[in-house]
């Protein structure tokens, strides 16, 4: 129970040590940084250690003191923020920050006294999953962001360096994610739950220009709507069948608190409606984004669908809201999966693309059946490490070339190689047999043909756009071109080791997801359903043996056969290398440009759509509750 | 003893394709002359092709691409074999598009305009054909409470009865898999179009014999997945099987090539009438 | 034995004919001749091309054209120039932007003639290709150097 405790409590010292720097002392941020890094890596790895087999533990002891602090600077920061939002004129998001805040109070002062979560903490093989998530990946993340911060800042002179504010943030929110992740108590929880709001709205927010605020608001402002929900889930709860844990949300006496507390996770996970705060948060340094994006906050989100799952599964009334929230789900997925297609700037891709996949997590999540559990908690492991390396790649290429767009990123193999092999990688395993995310996929549809085939149409469509969204940028980047003989690629020594780790990871979890279902998987499935899900030995063999040509026949590349080398062909009107002739005797370069069919799939054809689609089946998802 | 059978039938496979699809691309080719009055070339016509392409010069854009052909026939041949040993069917499909992908990387590493659009083309196409694949499989599943070849083909019962629908989605589909007109927009077997030899473009010998192998592997593969809805009955199947091929040749012959977007819409229709429709009619009925 | 001669794919560029030869060449095509019997194709494509036939003189323009697409073709390859202009200039040698036929450019190794090379000519003239095709490969085997 202490490492928990440790594990929670470590990154808030370390971020306000981080926030009492000057801002100019970079050789000790960079020491705690890194000390701190492998302290919290290292202590999540020994927790998975030390609790992975053996069922769901629950710790429990008396919390009055640390619920009275948790309400305390939860007041603090809600009159912060409110002040913050009214010095903006954002009243409406004031509004919201105070009515949560009030019905906390309310619920603290009317039923704190006559109910309480005895066992406060939890650790299960779902809750391991998601700490070792956040400690390694989260750490490489802050690893990475040291020297990109730096960059970032030289590149940015009109934005105010605060560098130390921003690690502040980040180790805080690394803490308050173990929090989520580790709280049985649902007030805990939720206490963790709005850090993780406050602070994300404040790396949105980092660079203070006007756009960066006004995306941080929109985001606040929806994860207050969900805080809200939850908040009011919480005191239903209490009031109607005094329960106060995650563990006992079996058998209630009404559905609407398990409908709110979906709700809060599609708010979180960035789902329609909802997914115009993920798509502003762009405007973040590109490290928030990835942390934000592929490893925590929108995880929080699908974590806690995951936690409703088996009560979709089991209880025949929550199956109702159930399927809704799967079918919000499955239409975010299949028309994001869309918007991403008509996107040019990589960040957007990615963030579609993570709205699209936490889509299908929540569609697997709605169902619940224990195929589709297993697919959930593997798409989350898998897209976290490929989706973290990507987002950390863009961020190193955007340095490199002065662009994010993906028009720019023709040849980047021959530009940037080493950062080229590993967001080939990160591609690869986001939706190509018989890497991570496609073996997920795979449990997906076999879950959803035995438990609800309708949502296998949405999968079917959705997948294809992935795969052509991801392959028109897979090409863009594995095209050999000439490089200009002044370009230089500059990638510094953390930066090279958080994306090498990453790659590395990537590799490693696809060729060890045999593994990680038998040790981690299988016991928590077991404990849940009485039953587990297998992917067939036969199969994971097959599987095995793909991963291992793609390892390789890349080796073919080393043979040097006896080939000759011709340019292109341009209907012969070559004149040298990717040149040829004009009209007028004009001497053009080669250059390409993509499909992104804005005709068909653009943002102003879909969006608005899915967003009345979707609040539609909110609201039945609601009406369902009540 | 039945295991074992299978696997014959998939090193059957790995043996016998190249020659069982050169053979039918060699009947496709004299057909397509009979059908425009033309006398046509021998039979063995494609196997000539193939073994000039390997004889001659190894030309390249770039070190890179051989790699990605030969991947692309690699993965062919897996997904192939994992078909014909009976084994899961979604895997099988997974293999494949591994391998188009390969395929469409391979154009587009060459850097080379022409086959930059056939490629872009390509994954078009893909995207156009994939829910309908996809929606056939859940479709076999639902009638055969299996993903495995094995199981599906032991059905008793002609699948067809089952799937009518989704039969004729996925013959629809298979005109853009076989690359027949109209939906050969990325590369057409029929010489010169305005994307020269659109994804082919810049491939020439080894290369380009590997690619026209594997298409045979990756036909006769799809012509197995013809002959899966009607199993039961391996001489009808054989049949059925060989009257799509022909309707296959005779589309390809009366159609001019579309756009893209009638490629798309109309596979997208299909599988959403066609292959969703059926499945939900299948639900009602379970 | 070579697979040459029995799939030659060619190339055809009209350098700057009158298209009387084009017409013809592509009359090889139809159903009357169908040279596919033979398995000729014509591939449209010089790096998949066997043969590349070139109609019309040789111009500034279409200069660097034909020598780009010869440079493009994978060993071994023949050049056929088809036609009086392709293969001397014809009457429009005298221009004043007329080089001459194709072999002030690159290396033909048969000339069909003709004004315009009548089809029976043309399919003479490739399968006069094949053999050159075969000897080539031949010596590209023994390791003799196939073209500068």
């Amino acid at each position: 129970m202490n490492i928990l405790l440790f594990l929670i409590m470590f990154p808030f010292v370390v971020a306000f040590v981080l926030l009492g720097l000057p801002t100019r002392q970079y050789a000790i941020r960079k020491f705690i940084i890194i000390g701190s890094a492998i302290v919290l890596s290292g202590v999540s790895i020994y927790l998975a250690s030390q609790y992975f087999s053996g069922g769901p533990r629950y710790f429990s002891f008396d919390s009055t003191g640390v619920d009275m602090a948790i309400l305390f600077a939860e007041m603090v920061f809600a009159g912060i923020i409110a002040g913050l939002s009214v010095k903006h004129k954002q009243y409406f998001t004031a509004l919201l920050m105070l009515t949560g805040a009030g019905l906390m109070l309310g619920y603290e002062i009317g039923l704190g006294g006559t109910v309480h979560a005895e066992e406060i903490l939890i650790v299960d093989n779902l809750s391991l999953i998601m700490a070792l998530i956040i400690g390694v990946i989260g750490c490489l993340i802050a690893l990475f962001s040291m020297n990109y911060m730096k960059t970032y800042h030289e590149r940015h002179p009109e934005v105010k360096d605060r560098t130390g504010f921003f690690f502040f943030i980040i180790f805080a929110f690394l803490g308050a994610m173990y929090g989520v992740v580790f709280a049985n108590s649902l007030v805990w929880l939720f206490g963790f739950w709005e850090i993780t709001t406050l602070c994300s709205f404040l790396l949105i927010g980092y660079s203070q220009q006007d756009e960066a605020n006004r995306n941080a608001f929109r985001a606040l402002k929806m994860n207050l709507l969900g805080g809200i929900g939850f908040a009011t889930a919480i005191i239903l709860l209490a009031y109607n069948d005094q329960v106060t844990q995650l563990n006992q949300l079996s058998g209630l006496s009404t559905l609407l608190p398990i409908a709110l507390l979906a709700f809060a996770g599609l708010t979180k996970s960035a789902q329609m409606p909802f997914s115009s705060w993920l798509l502003g948060a762009m405007v973040a340094p590109t490290p928030v984004s990835a942390l934000l994006h592929s490893s925590a906050m929108v995880k929080a989100g699908v974590y806690l669908i995951i936690r409703l799952s088996p009560i979709f599964a089991f209880d025949t009334g929550a199956a109702a809201v159930g399927i809704m929230v799967a079918l919000v789900g499955a239409v975010t997925f299949v028309i994001t999966s869309f918007l991403a297609i008509s996107q040019t700037d990589a960040k957007r891709v990615l963030a579609y693309s993570t709205i699209a996949n936490l889509g299908l997590i929540v569609v697997c999540a709605g169902v619940g059946s224990y195929q589709l559990f297993w697919a959930a908690i593997m798409l989350v492991i898998f897209h976290a490490v490929a989706k973290s390396l990507l987002f950390l790649s863009v961020g190193s290429v955007e340095h490199n070339l002065g662009q994010r767009s993906i028009e720019h990123m023709d040849g980047l193999i021959s530009y940037m190689p080493k950062v080229a092999v590993g967001m080939v990688i990160g591609i690869l395993g986001m939706f190509l047999a018989p890497f991570g995310m496609l073996i997920s996929k795979w449990a997906a549809l076999e879950g959803l043909v035995n438990s609800n085939v309708a949502l296998t149409i949405f999968v079917a469509f959705g997948g294809a756009a992935t795969l052509f969204f991801w392959s028109k940028w897979l090409g863009k980047i594995i095209m050999v071109k000439s490089v200009p003989a002044d370009f230089k690629a500059h990638i510094s020594r953390s930066e090279g080791f958080s994306l090498g780790s990453l790659a590395v990871l990537t590799v490693l979890v696809c060729l060890s997801f045999p593994l990680i279902s038998r040790y981690f998987l299988e016991p928590l499935i077991e404990t849940i359903y009485n039953q587990t899900y297998l992917l067939g030995a036969g199969n994971t063999a097959i599987l095995l043996l793909m991963m291992g040509l793609m390892l390789v026949l890349p080796l073919t590349l080393l043979r040097s056969g006896k080939r000759s080398y011709r340019d292109q062909y341009l209907a012969g009107a070559n004149t040298g290398s990717e040149q040829f002739h004009g009209s007028l005797g004009t001497n053009h370069s080669l250059t390409m440009r993509s499909f992104y069919l804005k005709n068909v799939f653009g943002e102003d054809k879909l969006f608005n759509l899915s967003v009345v689609i979707c609040i539609i089946l909110i609201l039945i998802m609601i009406g369902v509750g009540l | 003893m039945k295991e074992s059978l299978w696997i014959l039938f998939a090193v059957l496979y790995v043996v016998l394709a190249p020659f069982i699809g050169g053979l039918i691309a060699g009947v496709d080719r004299k057909i397509t002359a009979r059908m425009q009055g033309r006398y046509g070339p021998p039979l063995l016509q494609p196997f000539y092709d193939v073994f000039k392409l390997l004889q001659k010069e190894n030309m390249a854009v770039n070190k890179h691409q051989q790699f990605y052909v030969l991947s692309f026939l690699v993965f062919v041949v897996v997904a192939g074999a994992i078909f014909f040993a009976g084994g899961d069917l979604l895997l099988s499909i997974f293999a494949l598009t591994l391998a188009s992908v390969f395929l469409v990387v391979a154009a587009y590493s060459t850097f080379s305009p022409y086959a930059y659009v056939g490629a872009e083309r390509e994954l078009l196409q893909i995207m156009a054909y994939e829910p309908m694949v996809i929606l056939t499989i859940v479709g076999m599943y639902m009638v055969t409470k299996s993903f495995n070849v094995v199981d599906i083909a032991a059905y008793d019962g002609i699948m067809f009865l089952k799937l009518p629908a989704i039969f004729l989605g996925f013959v629809f589909i298979l005109t853009i898999k076989l690359r027949k007109s109209p939906f050969d927009i990325s590369m057409s077997h029929h010489a010169h179009q305005e994307i020269v030899r659109g994804l082919t473009t810049e491939f020439s010998g080894k290369e380009l014999a590997y690619i026209e192998i594997s298409h045979w592997y990756e036909n006769v593969m799809l012509l197995g997945l013809v002959f899966l809805f009607f199993a039961s009955n391996p001489i009808l199947a054989l049949l059925v099987v060989a009257a799509t091929y022909f309707l296959e040749i005779f589309i390809d012959n009366a159609n001019s090539r579309l756009k893209w977007q009638n490629v798309l819409f109309s596979s997208w229709v299909i599988a959403f009438v066609l292959g969703a429709g059926n499945i939900a009619i299948l639900a009602m009925l379970i | 034995m070579s697979y040459l001669p029995k799939s030659p794919w060619l190339v055809h560029y009209d350098a700057s004919s009158c298209n009387g030869c084009d017409i013809e060449l592509l009359a090889c095509l139809t159903p009357l001749y169908d040279v596919e019997r033979f398995g000729v194709l014509n591939i449209g494509n010089p790096k998949h091309a066997d043969i590349f036939v070139v109609t019309g003189s040789v111009n500034e323009q279409n200069r660097s054209v034909i020598e780009n697409i010869y440079k493009q073709m994978a060993e071994p390859s023949v050049v056929v120039a088809v036609g009086a202009c392709a293969s001397s200039g014809g009457i429009f040698r005298e221009c004043y932007n007329v080089q001459g036929g194709v072999d002030h450019v690159i290396p033909v190794d048969v000339y069909v003639p003709g004004c315009a090379a009548r089809p029976e000519a043309i399919i003479d003239g490739v399968v006069q290709a094949l053999d050159v095709l075969e000897q080539k490969h031949k010596d590209r085997k023994k390791g003799a150097v196939g073209r500068v």
